[in-house]
């Protein structure tokens, strides 16, 4: 049983580092293609980060933390939940709202803002939801119009509440009140900047998805569900219910991805918000297949490759797009990788099933002799 | 599986050699980027732009041009970055101080997306000078910082009268890149330059996206289709304040054989040589000779801080006349021009 165990934590390593191998050489490959210099840009990116840029790579990955959550939790049911970037886009903007008033103190204000940002994802995700449950429309179809839909409806209710400050030419919500502005922790030594208090948001969400999914009945259930729903069925899972309660669940924890961002950064949603999160959610959620401690470290690849990119048009004058290129391929890399192993592990498994029957069956005939 | 830890154990190998040799291919040289042989300053300048970055034939392409003039005539040494759509703030923050990390002695932000980070940066380098292009507000205040400015509007004043004394319909169109308050800075202009020569002049105004969708800024497609629908609704001049987008605006009237006005750059000599003759005049933005002003004073030892405004008066904004379609207009324009600069009329900055 043991050994069982190191094999398939070896398994589920070697996927990764071969997609990182396979993203490694096509990259240089294609550098090597266009005349950029690939030493130089390998030097750049996997360079010590120094420690403000540390500190960088752990807000950046807090982020992409609970994006990458929020995906996994519809993955595992089989859902798709595409629309997790324009549902934390109307949650962010609704907080960022409320909080900005101040009517309520200090923490008190954050953490109701929390909520109404898990409200308001949740909200929009139920769209999505009731159409798949009452009309049949895939999530997958509904959530990338509602992620439009999403970006058309900020826009036009940021117009309205847009707080203009004298001589800027951005608009943005008001900004939040100094006592609800959160400063930080200092995790790392020497660096100027400090690593978002909602770090912790991020820690607990993905304590949360650990023991509900895989410690309570309605995680099994979801994943029952995930697996073969005439199973789920046949032993007794609404799946209409099923879907609705995912959808929601999903949408409310991408309420929460803009959040370290809203009170340890940026203090307020405007032009300048970071865009594109819940599509970088879906990524690293497939690289760390879905699981808990897998997509931190997903996670935390993402936000290096990120923070280290930035350093490439100073440092090698390559575009910093060429990180797309690199994650891309990761990407499907990891997807080829995972199904090579699945495959590579069945055959180990039925080999020596097969050796222990044979074993068996060499041993059965002295058995059978014996009484005799 | 054996298979597979085979095919893994190549890569990695191959991986490994190629590493190899980039490096030991790339190591002498690198070092040392700029050998010029003009005159050096010693002044190091740092760029980092807006989305799109050097070769937008727009916003970016101005900074850049003030910036090569820099090189050129003062000899000073230059590194350029350009922003990523949807980046978060640090990396914008980033950006800077990693121009900053690498000796540069002057950094340049354009676009009013870097506000908060160059006042960030600012204050933690209190030994290298800022620029930034487009905002004056206090999130980028600083005693080493120089925000820059135009007066959009004024240069919309001119360019507006001169649609409605060309307009025969009695009927004009704008068309804005993005629904921002920048945009509408000349948007306001034009619709106040006009009704001073017309008070009864009709104007049609068009944003191609709403914020956070910054689309409307390189979208042809987009511009062409409300250039179209303007034309087709009787307006015979339409001004564009929309980027890249705005090439559609001159394919349209093209189409329809009717004139335009173009943005930021004298665009009857920049935009392709088909539509040029529809382009009437343009509006002149000159980040160019800001970007110039701010590195050539720093050569003077005379660091530029505070809002410098670019506005008719100092000649940051100005029309083009470029093919002579507005020669005879040209001196009632000017009119208006002297006036606006002794302060006699005062253009609006909303609509």
């Amino acid at each position: 049983m043991k050994s069982l165990n190191v094999r398939r934590i070896l398994m589920s390593l070697a996927a990764p580092v071969l997609a990182l191998v396979v993203a490694f050489v096509v990259t240089s490959l294609v550098l090597v293609a266009v005349g950029d210099p690939v030493g130089e840009v390998w030097k750049t990116i996997l360079a010590v980060p120094k420690p403000r840029q540390g500190v960088n790579i752990i807000n950046a990955a807090s982020v992409f933390y609970i994006s990458a959550i929020a995906v996994a939790v519809g993955f595992r049911m089989n859902l798709f939940n595409i629309g997790v970037d324009g549902q934390y886009r109307v949650a962010v903007f609704a907080a960022a709202v409320f909080a900005g008033q101040g009517w309520l103190p200090g923490w008190l204000n954050i953490i109701v803002s929390i909520l109404i940002a898990m409200v308001a994802g949740g909200l929009w995700a139920s769209i999505a939801a009731y159409l798949k449950v009452k009309r049949g429309v895939s999530e997958v179809i509904s959530t990338i119009m509602l992620n439009a839909i999403a970006t058309g409806v900020v826009s036009w209710l940021l117009l309205k509440v847009a707080d203009r400050k004298e001589g800027s030419n951005s608009i943005e919500t008001k900004t939040i009140p100094d006592s609800s502005q959160l400063e930080g922790f200092k995790l790392i030594p020497g660096a100027t900047n400090r690593v978002y208090t909602l770090l912790i948001l991020a820690v607990l969400v993905g304590l949360l998805y650990w023991f509900v999914l895989g410690k309570t009945r309605f995680g099994f259930d979801l994943r029952a569900t995930g697996r073969s729903e005439t199973a789920a069925v046949a032993s007794g899972v609404k799946v209409p219910r099923m879907v609705v309660t995912a959808m929601i669940a999903s949408g409310a924890l991408a309420g929460l991805v803009g959040m370290p961002l809203l009170f340890g950064q940026d203090h307020n949603y405007g032009t300048t918000f970071q865009s594109g999160l819940g599509f970088a959610g879906i990524g690293i959620a497939l690289l760390g297949r879905n699981n808990a401690v897998g997509i931190a470290f997903g996670a935390l690849l993402w936000a290096f490759l990120d923070v280290q990119s930035n350093a490439l048009q100073i440092q090698a004058g390559v575009a910093q797009e060429l990180v797309n290129i690199i994650q891309g391929v990761i990407l499907f890399a990891v997807v080829i990788a995972y199904e090579l192993i699945r495959r590579a592990d069945k055959r180990i498994e039925q080999s020596r099933v097969a050796s222990e029957l044979a074993a068996q069956r060499r041993a059965a005939p002295a058995t059978e002799g014996a009484p005799a | 599986m054996r298979h597979t830890m085979k095919v893994a154990a190549v890569m990695s190998v191959a991986a490994l050699t190629l590493a190899a040799c980039g490096d030991s291919g790339n190591d002498p040289g690198t070092s040392g980027s700029s050998s010029s042989t003009t005159k050096k300053s010693g002044l190091k300048v740092g760029m980092a732009y807006d989305v799109g970055g050097r070769g937008d034939q727009s916003f970016n392409d101005s900074a850049a041009a003030g910036l090569d003039k820099a090189k050129s005539e003062l000899g000073v040494d230059t590194k350029e970055a350009a922003a990523v759509n949807g980046e978060n703030e640090a990396a914008r923050e980033e950006r800077l101080q990693q121009l900053v990390d690498a000796d540069y002695t002057h950094v340049v932000a354009v676009g009013f997306a870097y506000a908060a980070a160059v006042g960030k940066v600012a204050k933690a380098n209190p030994d290298v000078h800022f620029a930034i292009v487009d905002d004056a507000s206090d999130d980028s205040k600083g005693p080493n910082v120089d925000q820059i400015t135009f007066a959009e509007n004024e240069g919309s004043f001119l360019v507006g009268a001169a649609a409605a004394m060309k307009s025969k319909t009695g009927h004009i169109g704008f068309v804005g890149g993005v629904n921002v308050p920048l945009i509408k800075k000349f948007e306001a202009g034009y619709i106040a330059g006009a009704k001073a020569v017309n008070p009864a002049i009709k104007v049609d105004s068009q944003y191609l996206t709403q914020p956070p969708d910054f689309s409307g800024f390189g979208d042809p497609a987009k511009g062409k289709t409300a250039a179209d629908g303007m034309y087709q609704k009787g307006a015979d001049v339409v001004y564009h304040a929309a980027g890249g987008s705005g090439g559609g605006v001159f394919t349209a009237a093209k189409a329809a054989g009717k004139l335009a006005i173009g943005v930021d750059s004298d665009q009857a000599l920049t935009a392709p040589a088909d539509v040029r003759s529809v382009i009437m005049t343009s509006m002149i933005k000159k980040v160019d000779v800001a970007v110039y002003d701010f590195i050539k004073s720093a050569a003077d030892g005379k660091e530029k801080t505070g809002n410098n405004i670019y506005d008719l008066k100092a000649g940051g904004v100005d029309y083009s006349t470029t093919g002579g379609a507005i020669d005879d207009i040209k001196a009632k324009l000017d009119d208006y021009k002297a006036k606006i600069i002794a302060g006699e009329i005062k253009v609006p900055v909303t609509p």
